[in-house]
């Protein structure tokens, strides 16, 4: 499902790559957490997947997606094809939560009927149930994750990259989001997730990637959280 | 429903939502269209008006030419069909001695002293042939012509001549000056215009830049991104061109009434206010047109840099 073959990724002229010769294998269904230090290059891992950035060499290749042969027009195609939690929500600060989730489902051009039958089970799923009208602004950071959340999986997407999505819960919370994306890999979504919480990671007992300094130090399944 | 038919209607929802939704932004952006807009028509009726002036002023201008006495008819003819060939020429008339005369009469009508005079002698009136320029900067080639030595017998003197002649001059170089700065006046300021609308727009848009990264990110259309920036910006467009056409309108409205002196300095008001109510319509597409137009084009420039996919590796 993902295919990673020895990614290098340099910002500018900076001498170390944020990500050195990655070479990554996620099988369809998976549930893999990927584990680092700031600034070890997860979410320059996530960015290279979601075609935010360019790798400098190697091959990328998505549910059959080639990146190198990916034209302009065919990068917003790929990625409505990805559910993507991002660290900092990304909500659209003028609309509701209802149109936030919403608009992952216009964009592919789903009927009104459609999104208003999916949108408020979805919501249901994340807990937000009753806040439909509220604006971002106006939500606290465990909501905006919810909906960020909420907004990731109302597309049943192939793939879900959850960048730290529990970063900003408290445990209760924290671990009910887990729990969303558990139910969503048991459907049959492959997961990546990046993450800090030692606790989730033991618990989970999934496959583990832990990347420092820009490279895969361990990949291990049903591994526990070590760096 | 047809996919495509629901993104449309999507696109045109989304944009009038966001006009309500950023009220401050929105007003503030119309404000700015409906000044620039009023100043670009107020520039264009003070051009069509100064104009008019100069149309005014040319048409009381012409050229007489009085022929002698014994200037016989056939060459006379010849004389008026070679001015009315030349190509600055608007018109020729011709009045022969006794139409002169009365014409002459009529024109001093009060003046009965005179008209006894005139009429103890033999008719003192020449034949006269008036010529009418079109431009008063090109007399040149209507004197020309008359000064032919051909013509030298026939006539007895030229008005376009001495002190008359240096007045018209004047007159025409004044009026070819007004006439370039009014065009001159309406092109800077549609410049100007379109600049500041512009950069309004690519204003409005920068603040909202996120938005337009956030929806690239989840995969939306470049269209389906853009259009609702489209929609707002020519809704913009639509509401400063007849709030500024209305403004204009009621400017006219307001000073014919508190006004009692039918122009101001050079503008001739009344003549301002029936060319905007003649071409009401006329301007109000124009007003439109423009505003509709630097509305889309500004709002599509203004997107395309957030828009555009990482190219370097």
């Amino acid at each position: 499902m993902i295919l990673l073959d020895r990614v290098t990724k340099t910002y500018g002229k900076v001498a170390t790559p944020s990500l050195d010769r990655i070479s990554l294998h996620v099988e369809p269904k998976e549930f893999v957490i990927v584990v680092g230090q700031s600034g070890a290059g997860k979410t320059t891992l996530l960015r290279l997947l979601t075609r935010e950035e360019k790798p400098s060499s190697g091959k990328i290749i998505v549910g059959g997606i080639d990146y190198d042969k990916l034209k302009d027009r065919e990068i917003p195609l790929l990625r409505r094809k990805i559910g993507v939690v991002f660290q900092d929500f990304k909500l659209l600060p003028n609309r509701t939560v209802f149109e936030n989730v919403a608009f992952a489902l216009e964009i592919v051009g789903a009927s009104n009927r459609e999104i208003h039958a999916t949108v408020p089970k979805v919501l249901d799923i994340v807990n937000l149930r009753g806040k439909e009208k509220r604006m971002p602004a106006e939500l606290s950071g465990g909501e905006r994750q919810r909906v960020a959340i909420a907004r990731a999986i109302v597309r049943q997407p192939k793939i879900l990259i959850a960048d730290e999505p529990t970063g900003n819960l408290d445990p209760k919370h924290a671990w009910d989001v887990i729990k969303v994306l558990e139910k969503i890999n048991h459907y049959g979504t492959t997961v990546l997730l990046t993450t800090h919480n030692q606790e989730i990671v033991n618990k989970l007992k999934r496959r583990v990637i832990t990347i420092q300094h820009g490279q895969i130090v361990s990949d291990r399944a049903g591994a526990e959280y070590k760096i | 429903m047809n996919r495509k038919f629901i993104t449309f209607s999507r696109i045109l929802h989304t944009g009038v939502v966001n006009f309500f939704r950023n009220a401050w932004l929105s007003i503030a952006a119309i404000a700015v269209m409906i000044i620039t807009l009023t100043i670009v028509l107020f520039s264009v009726i003070t051009n069509a008006t100064f104009s008019n002036t100069v149309a005014q002023i040319t048409a009381k201008i012409d050229i007489s030419v009085y022929l002698n006495d014994s200037a016989p008819q056939a060459q006379v003819n010849q004389l008026i069909a070679n001015l009315r060939a030349l190509p600055n020429v608007q018109g020729v008339s011709y009045l022969n001695k006794d139409q002169a005369l009365k014409e002459y009469e009529q024109q001093n009508a009060g003046n009965t002293q005179l008209i006894d005079a005139i009429n103890e002698t033999d008719n003192p009136i020449p034949a006269t042939i008036t010529v009418k320029p079109n431009d008063l900067n090109k007399i040149q080639n209507i004197e020309n012509s008359i000064n032919q030595s051909q013509y030298k017998a026939l006539i007895g003197q030229v008005s376009y001549n001495g002190s008359r002649k240096v007045a018209i001059d004047r007159i025409a170089h004044a009026t070819d000056i007004l006439k370039r700065a009014g065009i001159a006046a309406v092109i800077i300021f549609a410049v100007i215009s379109v600049l500041i609308i512009f950069n309004t727009i690519q204003m409005a848009i920068f603040n909202r830049r996120d938005e337009l990264t956030i929806m690239r990110l989840l995969g939306a259309s470049t269209w389906y991104i853009r259009g609702p920036f489209v929609v707002e910006a020519i809704t913009y467009g639509v509401i400063a061109a007849f709030v500024s056409v209305l403004m204009i309108r009621t400017l006219f409205v307001a000073s014919s009434s508190a006004l009692q002196a039918t122009s101001l300095g050079l503008l001739d008001i009344n003549y301002a206010a029936t060319y905007f109510h003649a071409h009401f319509w006329t301007l109000l597409t124009l007003q439109l047109a423009l505003g509709i137009l630097i509305g889309a084009v500004s709002s599509v420039v203004a997107t395309r840099r957030y828009l555009k996919f990482k190219t370097s590796k």
